[in-house]
């Protein structure tokens, strides 16, 4: 696995995006400063002090119960921090949630056909009807659902709805496209076709930032790794060096699979 | 016993000759009713998915008043609505009174209530399952509230149902706008009152009829409907 400096001068492969057409700077690095959130009086999230850079694929990782979806909806903006700050890069004032995208572990589908799931976030964006019949169709054909365009999105099958829903984040083409647990509950060869599009949305040049528990996926899609316990960073580093050379207890007793909780 | 078997047959005759006076009154019942729904549910969708989803003030007591009004009498919504439009009251000039306009605003005004608490019930529950979705997708207040409408569409045919089972169903309301006026505004309910207080009970019986087999042909057209399209979307 190449590792995180060629990554970084990785040119974006994909049309220009949405934000870099309105001329409008990268909102990344994404910057968190002291970051807390307090639930019924624990410390979920302890004091996460990060900034995500543009290019590689972050993977957060950690046991279940280490606070991972809920460091992901922190970063998102679905939920306000106890303390501390989320701080995107960009000075302006345009809608910071137009430019990044979430999957999430169960996502939630329109009652409606395939293609208008894909067509959705660009309508709300009120895109002309022949862009965005253009950009749902190759969005569609990315994630290999061509086929199902028109059938309800709720009767496809598990693999299926994920990918549909990574396609309906991605049409979006935006800077950063967070995933949480994009592979749990889905068998290996629809977790494998899942990694394989997420391979296509790096190479757009999305920033990927997803979390997961399955150390096998971490291995195969990280960049580097944000190591998570109990609501705090315990390690960060380049993946092939984490895996290798892991250096706290935690992350030691994680990757052999003891019980760390 | 005699009378009711007498009062069928009549009433089967009636309907098989296709009586001129029967489709009259059938079709004006359907036309006073179906609009009446309609713009009902024009106001009543969006109202009660905005008392669902919006912080407004006097929210939780127009949401009160949406129920409490449900089962609102339809002889005091026809006799509020034939103030308001008799000569004297505020929208007299109008001449509205004793015509099927009358008749619409009033049946419009009994199902309004039904429609509106009952979308609000559906689209507060959708909205739980949506909410975090759309806001990722960073959908805005009006987006919202038409994308959980068309997503809730099959349930919100039950909201409609109830109230076009209410409005077909009512006499006093439209008695007391309509005047049950021959050729003009007699519907089913009250030509079926009419008949059967002046003994005509053939007619009564066949309109009586016609009424039940109408509500059960629109539900089960309906259901069909919702059978077919559901397990795909839902």
């Amino acid at each position: 696995m190449s590792l995180a400096p060629n990554m970084l001068e990785r040119a974006p492969a994909a049309p220009p995006r949405d934000a870099a057409q309105a001329g409008a700077g990268s909102i990344l690095p994404l910057r968190l400063d002291g970051l807390c959130y307090v639930a019924g009086g624990k410390r979920l999230i302890d004091n996460i002090s990060l900034e995500f850079g543009g290019g590689t694929r972050s993977v957060i990782l950690g046991p279940n119960g280490a606070g991972k979806s809920l460091l992901l909806r922190l970063c998102h903006g679905l939920i306000a921090p106890s303390a501390g700050r989320v701080v995107w890069s960009t000075t302006k004032a345009d809608p910071i949630a137009r430019r990044q995208a979430m999957v999430f572990q169960r996502p939630v589908l329109l009652r409606r056909s395939t293609a208008a799931n894909v067509a959705y976030p660009l309508r709300l964006r009120g895109m002309p009807a022949r862009e965005r019949e253009a950009r749902v169709s190759e969005a569609l054909a990315r994630a290999g659902l061509s086929a199902q365009a028109k059938q309800a999105a709720r009767s496809l099958s598990g693999g299926e709805q994920q990918r549909l829903a990574i396609a309906r984040a991605w049409v979006m083409r935006p800077e950063v496209l967070f995933l949480d647990e994009p592979t749990a509950n889905l068998d290996p060869a629809a977790a494998r076709a899942i990694e394989l599009l997420l391979e296509q949305v790096r190479d757009s040049g999305t920033k990927i930032v997803l979390t997961t528990h399955d150390l096998g996926l971490a291995r195969r899609v990280a960049d580097e790794i944000v190591f998570l316990h109990r609501g705090q960073v315990r390690e960060r580093a380049v993946a092939n060096h984490f895996f290798t050379h892991p250096e706290t207890a935690e992350a030691k007793a994680f990757l052999k699979g003891d019980l760390t909780w | 016993m005699n009378d009711l078997t007498a009062a069928f047959g009549l009433a089967f005759q009636l309907l098989i000759g296709l009586d001129a006076d029967l489709l009259e009154i059938v079709s004006l019942s359907l036309r006073v009713s179906l609009t009446a729904v309609g713009l009902a549910a024009l106001i009543g969708l969006p109202l009660g998915a905005a008392v669902a989803l919006y912080r407004f003030p006097g929210r939780r007591l127009v949401a009160a008043l949406l129920n409490a009004f449900m089962g609102l009498p339809p002889v005091v919504v026809g006799l509020l609505v034939y103030l308001i439009l008799s000569r004297s009251g505020p929208l007299g000039v109008l001449g509205l009174l004793f015509t099927p306009g009358a008749m619409i605003i009033a049946q419009c005004l009994l199902v309004l209530p039904i429609v509106a608490a009952l979308s609000a019930q559906t689209v507060a529950d959708l909205n739980a399952e949506y909410d975090e979705q759309l806001r990722s997708l960073a959908a805005g207040p009006v987006q919202r509230l038409f994308t959980l409408l068309w997503d809730g569409r099959f349930s919100l045919l039950t909201a409609i149902l109830a109230g076009f089972g209410r409005a077909i169903a009512e006499v006093g309301a439209v008695m007391i706008v309509g005047g049950n006026i021959a050729h003009a505004t007699r519907v089913m309910t009250t030509a079926i009152a009419l008949e059967t207080s002046k003994g005509d009970l053939a007619l009564a019986l066949g309109l009586g009829l016609v009424l039940i087999a109408l509500a059960l042909t629109i539900n089960l057209l309906a259901l069909a409907l919702r059978d077919v399209a559901r397990p795909q979307y839902a």
